[in-house]
């Protein structure tokens, strides 16, 4: 009995020190202007599906997170130099993107993007195509060969097709789908585009224990249920 | 805040904008306003201080010291300040972690750069990686009151390397023939009469320091541009319980008048200021200021 107690005292001990060795605070980066994905909300905290969803996988992998906000822009430099541990932000996975940086499993299926325009009858070939930079649909309209406009934010995009400068926006269906719902002058598209691969979570290449900790938390929630609840909750798209 | 806010959308509008105006999101852009202010107050002297050392290093007669002061000048003025920005205070940052890891983890067998990570072991982390948010903000505050003094007082070093040089050179002699050592005629002679040929030029940079704070944003520290764009951005009813269009153009026009009275200010200040300085001086104003009194 007393060997048991002290085999679980020393089991105990030497995980806590694998754990000041990892991590004792994962710092979640992300992005805080893409609703419903995440936003700020009017306490000047960081809200949304990726927050709940967040929150829920460190408690399932027993970690202490923290909430960081960080521009779009310097989202991944900011990750691979060690400002913060994880990308948790709408980021759908890339082969681009996987070459700097690697994510988790996908925690949606992929989403498709949609076009909001001014007017249903117009042809996306001919016209010029707002999107936020560094995203899929930014390079999905570069490949396409497209007149592309790219802004730094999300809410950029939409400003830019209200006020003329641009004739289509285009980006993820979940996003877009209440802005065109709030707003009399903007409607979607037929066409929609099936880009990425899902989105998960960015971490740093390096930080393999960590990528596995939150593997096991997403396959965890996909498996009782939780994360489609999440995902309807917050309408981000189609379940799994 | 108030009583009346529990539920905004049956507010009337003045209710309705008091509530919007004082939620804890508003409170973080009024908060912002100090932390630029704070910069500005913290910056302006160490940039000056790092222009004052500058200057001083570029007219020195030790030759290595000329050098660091006019290659400081030369280079520091030449890069853009967006890619200092960005990549002096990575560097900056990582030079500190890189430090502490050699210091703190000597038993690190694993390379520091691994493909494109930079990974140092976690108690070489600045800040550490358990340490609240606010020590976080406060740590890339500092870097960029850093950076900030780096490249303003690049600037700040030529006008005051300019200014020392304008003050008439009889001066320095006529000091030097009452006996003065250099570091005297330096320190009682040409410092207390350059600052007013200084002064034009250091204003302006004054002027351009205070417009240059949205840079902050770069380093993580959310500034007042930040919040205004983020607050005024098109916010619909399933996420805010204070929907509205799109209100940048408010938002941005109150920082206009906000960046407006300010620079006014400092201009009114400035002008006492460069009065007060020319008092006694062999300059223009100086000689105009001693007919007025006469």
């Amino acid at each position: 009995m007393k060997n048991i107690l002290l085999t679980t005292v020393a089991v105990t001990l030497t995980a806590t020190l694998a754990m000041a060795d990892g991590h004792a605070v994962v710092r979640m980066g992300t992005e805080g202007a893409y609703p419903p994905w995440n936003f700020i909300n009017d306490a000047g905290e960081v809200d949304g599906f990726e927050r709940e969803l967040g929150d829920e996988l460190c408690a399932r992998a027993e970690l202490t997170c923290e909430w960081v906000t960080n521009e779009w822009d310097s989202i991944i430099p900011n990750l691979v130099s060690g400002n913060y541990d994880t990308i948790i932000a709408g980021m759908s996975i890339t082969a681009e993107r996987d070459e700097v940086i690697d994510f988790t499993q996908g925690y949606t299926l992929p989403d498709p993007s949609a076009y909001a325009a001014t007017s249903a009858d117009l042809d996306v070939a001919s016209a010029t195509i707002a999107a936020q930079t560094s995203t899929i649909h930014a390079s999905f309209v570069a490949e396409q060969g497209w007149d592309l406009l790219e802004f730094s934010t999300p809410e950029e995009t939409i400003a830019a097709v209200k006020n003329g400068e641009a004739d289509v926006v285009l980006a993820d269906k979940s996003y877009l789908s209440d802005v065109v719902a709030q707003d009399d002058d903007l409607v979607f598209l037929e066409r929609e585009e099936l880009l990425g691969g899902g989105v998960g979570m960015g971490v740093r290449e390096s930080d393999a224990e960590l990528k596995a900790k939150f593997d096991a938390a997403i396959t965890s929630m996909k498996e009782d249920g939780s994360l489609n609840a999440l995902i309807t909750k917050w309408e981000i798209g189609d379940t799994f | 805040m108030f009583s009346f806010c529990t539920d905004p959308s049956t507010l009337p509008d003045w209710q309705w904008m008091a509530c919007y105006l004082t939620t804890t999101k508003h409170m973080s852009l009024y908060w912002s306003v100090f932390t630029v202010l704070f910069l500005l107050a913290v910056t302006a002297p160490a940039a000056l201080a790092f222009g004052f050392a500058g200057a001083s290093a570029a007219r020195s007669k030790i030759m290595p010291v000329s050098w660091l002061g006019k290659g400081y000048i030369a280079i520091v003025r030449g890069v853009p300040d967006i890619a200092f920005f960005l990549f002096f205070v990575i560097a900056l940052d990582q030079a500190i972690e890189y430090l502490r890891h050699r210091a703190l983890c000597p038993d690190w067998s694993e390379p520091v750069r691994q493909g494109n990570d930079f990974v140092v072991c976690q108690a070489a982390k600045m800040p550490l990686g358990n340490a609240p948010q606010w020590v976080h903000e406060s740590y890339g505050f500092t870097l960029a009151v850093v950076t900030f003094a780096i490249v303003f007082g690049a600037f700040a070093a030529n006008v005051l390397f300019g200014a020392m040089r304008a003050v008439p050179h009889a001066q320095l002699e006529t000091a030097e023939a009452y006996g003065m050592s250099p570091r005297q005629t330096f320190w009682r002679v040409l410092v207390p009469q350059m600052w007013v040929y200084a002064l034009p030029g250091l204003s302006n940079l004054w002027m351009v320091l205070i417009k240059a704070t949205p840079l902050l944003f770069l380093l993580g520290v959310e500034d007042l541009v930040y919040w205004a764009r983020e607050l005024g951005g098109i916010k619909t009813p399933r996420f805010t319980e204070y929907p509205h269009g799109d209100w940048r153009m408010w938002y941005f026009l109150a920082l206009l008048v906000f960046y407006l009275l300010f620079t006014r200010a400092s201009e009114v200040a400035l002008d006492r200021l460069m009065t007060r300085l020319s008092h006694g001086q062999a300059t223009t104003a100086g000689e105009a200021q001693r007919k007025a009194a006469a």
